[in-house]
């Protein structure tokens, strides 16, 4: 195990040590690549053959779900037609009508809605407060509390899911929405973290002249911190919404009649229910609706999405 | 000395404001980790329904769960399953390299790629359930055009759990693609120029400055990989509800929640559970250990 990561670390100690050296010369003194024009014709035929490639791999990835979407518009026959026809013939729109009726989707849609709005709404707020206090104010056994919080992301969720399931059985809120809501309104780790990591580029300075002028801390994360942590915040929020509308174990677990179900279960059941009756095109519909809000607000806030994530991966 | 008397005051107050911030997450992780791993603990050494008092059985459910054939099965299956996981590091730092040139179309890729990532995973079990079919699903109609003819994926012990992997790879490429890409970026261009100058070739640059550059990227990766592929369910619950052929696919997690919630099998289920803790536990700290003896051999 040990050699292999030695000898890439002793080169990489060797190439790092030249950069070192070519960047405390000037640049211009550089002596130019030889055959410089070459190597740009080389490039653009490299990057014709690499779009090539790329696109052969977005066709892959594109592919299931441009075929979740013709099925949904095809008749249940014409599902199993060989050889399979990728353009439904004929078009049948009136899927996307009878899918409504045919389960409890709307009633999966509000309730999803509900879980994820109240979770990341009110739990954004109290880790803005909790990272607020981590990044710039000064308390006892910060550390420690900062520690504890972290090593909770260690625990898996089916460690903790048949004590959380007994206990709040025992008070009555299994079959409501509530066991998926709570937890969540009391923040979330991840979003303390990372919103505690942009804080730490603001300078205390500002802060403690909004002290000297009279603010309380409450004020000065109203007016002065959730500013500036905003753009972290709107991320952070985005990924944390999806993840709580995508969430499919805790909803399984607590939520029973159809009527209580949040999306996700809804078009589980949809498939387990309409594949019997081999109504394919109505499950693919019931599937496509439940992708269509997600794909929206990605292809909607794409630029700040991966930002955030890119910053996860570099902070990581 | 009134002063100093007075910076205490201040310093008691801003103390007192500060604790009042983190009070609710603080109370959150008591409430909804701390004290459920405890009673999880407590739970794996009882014998217990969920509804009647736990009864004190010491060591037995783990006993029981080493002479378990479908515990061991379902913990090998979730284990054999994460092959998937270099594969797909791979292919990603490939995408990562390629997306990394200055060319058009580059944005346009980076979304197409990402769309898997932010789908459901309820969804996308369900659209591949269907296009693993075997008579008339999207794979085997792409395989027919190779002249192959395709298995029936999900319903056969041979291929069920390739089939879980291609569409976990599927599903996770555009995410790792993602942070390799930032942290291409962010690799000095020097670096390269240092290299070629000392004569390195394509490969050799690649060997030796990129690779140890995205290093921390590929360890983020394998430990957030590893602590999800072991929580591995909700496609196994949608895609094989009753564990795929002979238990093929069924899961830990999804061996967990079987026990638990249909056999009412409490103390059992949370044995496997502890089971499964300390071993997402065990598994992020040797990757913590082996990252930080490569970070000092680096400095």
């Amino acid at each position: 195990m040990s050699p292999q990561p030695t000898l890439i670390s002793q080169s990489a100690q060797k190439t790092e040590d030249s950069g070192n050296e070519a960047s405390y010369g000037s640049r211009p003194s550089l002596p130019a690549l030889p055959g410089k024009h070459r190597r740009t014709s080389k490039d653009r035929l490299g990057n014709v053959l690499v779009t090539l490639v790329l696109s052969l791999g977005a066709i892959i990835m594109i592919a299931p779900l441009a075929w979740t979407f013709s099925t949904s518009l095809k008749t249940r026959e014409g599902v199993f037609e060989l050889p399979p026809q990728w353009i439904p013939d004929p078009f049948v729109w009136e899927n996307y009508l009878r899918v409504w009726t045919a389960g409890p989707l709307l009633s999966g849609i509000q309730n999803s809605l509900i879980v994820a709005c109240s979770v990341t709404i009110v739990g954004s707020l109290t880790s803005a407060l909790a990272a607020f206090a981590f990044a710039k104010m000064r308390m006892p056994f910060k550390n420690v509390l900062f520690l504890g919080l972290l090593s909770g992301l260690m625990i898996p969720f089916p460690t903790l899911m048949i004590p959380q399931f007994t206990v709040f059985a025992g008070i009555g809120w299994v079959d409501t929405l509530l066991p998926l809501i709570v937890p969540g309104l009391f923040g979330n780790i991840i979003m303390i973290f990372f919103l505690r990591q942009y804080l730490s580029s603001v300078p205390d300075s500002i802060i403690e002249a909004a002290r000297i002028d009279g603010a309380s801390f409450l004020q000065i994360f109203f007016r002065l911190i959730l500013p500036v942590i905003r753009p972290a915040l709107a991320a952070q929020f985005i990924l944390w919404f999806m993840a709580v509308w995508n969430d499919y174990l805790a909803p399984i677990i607590y939520l029973n009649s159809p009527g209580k179900q949040t999306l996700q279960l809804v078009i589980g059941n949809f498939n387990a229910q309409y594949a019997i009756q081999t109504d394919y095109p109505l499950i693919m519909a019931a599937s496509f609706i439940a992708l269509l809000p997600v794909l929206i607000v990605f292809i909607v806030f794409q630029r700040q999405i991966i930002e955030s994530i890119a910053l996860t991966g570099a902070k990581g | 000395m009134s002063m100093t008397m007075r910076r205490s005051r201040l310093h008691r107050r801003e103390h007192r404001a500060a604790l009042a911030f983190v009070a609710i997450p603080v109370i959150g992780f008591l409430l909804f980790t701390l004290f459920p791993l405890l009673f999880s603990v407590y739970a794996s050494f009882t014998n217990w329904n969920g509804i009647s008092a736990p009864v004190f059985k010491g060591f037995d459910n783990y006993v029981k769960m080493f002479g378990d054939r479908y515990f061991l099965k379902s913990m090998w299956n979730t284990l054999f399953m994460m092959i998937g996981i270099p594969i797909g590091l791979v292919i990603s730092l490939g995408l990562a390299l390629a997306l990394n040139r200055k060319m058009r179309g580059t944005t346009f890729f980076r979304t197409v790629y990402y769309l898997p990532v932010i789908s459901s995973i309820a969804a996308v079990a369900i659209l591949w359930q269907w296009a693993f079919n075997g008579d008339f699903g999207l794979i085997n109609q792409g395989l027919g055009l190779l002249g192959i003819e395709g298995p029936n994926w999900l319903q056969d012990t041979a291929t069920v759990k390739p089939a879980l992997i291609i569409m976990a790879i599927w599903k996770g490429l555009g995410y790792s693609m993602l942070l390799y890409l930032a942290a291409l970026q962010s690799v000095p261009r020097h670096l390269y120029e240092a290299a070629a100058l000392d004569g390195a070739g394509v490969w050799q640059q690649f060997r030796h400055v990129t690779v140890p550059m995205v290093r921390p990227v590929t360890f983020f990766l394998v430990v957030t990989s590893i602590i999800g592929g072991s929580q591995i369910f909700v496609e196994i619950n949608i895609m094989t509800p009753t564990g795929g052929p002979e238990f093929e696919s069924a899961s830990i997690v999804w061996y967990i929640w079987q026990k638990a919630f249909d056999n009412l099998q409490m103390g059992y289920a949370s044995a496997m559970s502890v089971v499964l803790g300390l071993l997402v536990f065990v598994i992020t700290f040797i990757q913590f250990r082996l990252n930080r003896r490569n970070q000092f051999s680096i400095d």
